[in-house]
């Protein structure tokens, strides 16, 4: 199992929306450098591929940024540094270079996506986890992403609930990770046993002599 | 010229274009977003001033009457000015709007919002940003208690100026049970604002502009 992009990881999903707000930023970055990536294939010479990798996401997530500022201020303030810091997210770049790179556009806007959209929902889960133990809340602050009607979004699961100090702060984070990893390894095993117990098919039957 | 040249030539030269294409896309948006970012800010700003001065109170736009003060006492750093927002009624100044760092939190320093009447009683304390312990030292923030709006309608004497501390300093402020360092900082912080307010009070009023813009 590959660990890519823990940083962001770890430091913002403490709640959902907050999840949800880095990892479809993440995932409009992806994109944005697949799909670009791709179209420059031709100019893409072995000397100057990395640099203009670098380039390419350190422009795009700056544009991002830049509207996240302009369009989503009150999200904006809440994930902080971690948006720029998208450009360290070496997913991005090792897409770029082991996939967009080698394919056309339609794959690398596909790829881009759907890797994007796991990661969201990677982070969408862990920050669910937090939520619900370390405040007892889940969609708190929804307002932040979907205008201020989404204020009575937030579905409080016990009321009154002091909140697991744990599961917010980044040792919680660690855990959390730990135990989606752990969920997904039995998955994975539960799988390959079933590959392995179902029956091949047998060979015909030896016409008799 | 040599073939080697020739490439690396090329390639620095792929390069450089790349990198004007990222800046003038980077250039473009930020031409494009700097308005309703200066105006998101102004927005955030004016919220965090109207939290800690009644409406009552003044009729100015308080963004328009900022000046900036340099004073030690304030938590300024050497050419670092900290932005205070003058309030008037009626063209005559009501009250006045710091912004005050504490440089001993636990954490690190602790910047707050402290507004002082005319008559130099607190309207509101709000801490705008602080790295204190989530949990613990965090309950500074209104999102966490309510402790921070006790300070409102103290003012220099009440309590005197000896009981100005955390009750474990022998004030009449609470702190909270496991950390005493952040609310100390806080009520250090806020009472050295009333002494400068009181020290300077007629200096600051006087710098209210003549008409408001």
């Amino acid at each position: 199992m590959q660990l890519l992009g823990l940083c962001p990881l770890l430091a913002v999903t403490g709640t959902v929306i907050n999840g949800l707000g880095l990892g479809l930023a993440t995932t409009l970055v992806l994109v944005t450098s697949n799909v670009t990536v791709s179209l420059i294939r031709p100019w893409l010479s072995a000397e100057i591929r990395i640099p203009i990798f670098v380039l390419l996401i350190a422009s795009a997530v700056t544009a991002i940024e830049l509207a996240m500022n302009a369009f989503f201020h009150e999200l904006y303030l809440v994930l902080g540094i971690f948006i720029p810091l998208i450009v360290t997210n070496c997913a991005i770049i090792g897409r770029a270079e082991s996939f967009a790179s080698k394919t056309d556009a339609l794959r690398a806007l596909v790829d881009g996506l759907t890797m994007g959209l796991g990661f969201t929902l990677v982070l969408v889960a862990l920050g669910g986890m937090r939520e619900v133990l370390g405040h007892g809340t889940l969609l708190s602050e929804a307002q932040l992403m979907f205008g201020p009607m989404a204020r009575d979004w937030v579905i409080t699961l016990w009321p009154h609930y002091r909140g697991l100090l744990l599961a917010v702060l980044p040792p919680g984070a660690f855990l959390g990770l730990g135990l989606l990893i752990a969920i997904k390894n039995l998955l994975d095993g539960r799988r390959a046993r079933r590959a392995a117990v179902r029956p091949v098919p047998a060979p015909a039957a030896d016409a008799p002599a | 010229m040599p073939p080697a040249w020739r490439n690396t030539l090329r390639a620095g030269a792929l390069l450089g274009l790349f990198a004007v294409a990222g800046t003038g896309l980077v250039a473009f948006v930020h031409g494009h977003t700097q308005a309703r970012i200066a105006a998101n800010e102004r927005a955030v700003l004016l919220r965090e001033l109207h939290a800690i001065l009644p409406d009552s109170l003044y009729d100015n736009n308080l963004a328009n009457s900022r000046i900036m003060l340099h004073s030690p006492e304030l938590g300024a750093h050497a050419g670092e000015g900290l932005p205070a927002y003058l309030a008037t009624k009626d063209g005559r100044p009501s009250a006045i709007v710091f912004t005050v760092v504490a440089p001993d939190g636990y954490g690190g320093p602790i910047k707050l919002l402290v507004g002082i009447d005319a008559r130099g009683v607190i309207t509101g304390v709000r801490v705008i940003s602080h790295q204190e312990t989530p949990g613990l030292g965090d309950w500074i923030d209104t999102r966490h208690s309510d402790w921070i709006y006790g300070f409102t309608g103290h003012s220099l004497h009440d309590p005197p100026l000896s009981r100005w501390a955390v009750k474990r300093d022998g004030g009449d402020f609470d702190q909270f049970t496991g950390a005493t360092i952040t609310p100390r900082a806080v009520v250090g912080a806020i009472r050295r604002t009333l002494l400068y307010f009181d020290a300077h009070r007629d200096q600051l009023f006087a710098q209210v502009p003549a008409q408001t813009p």
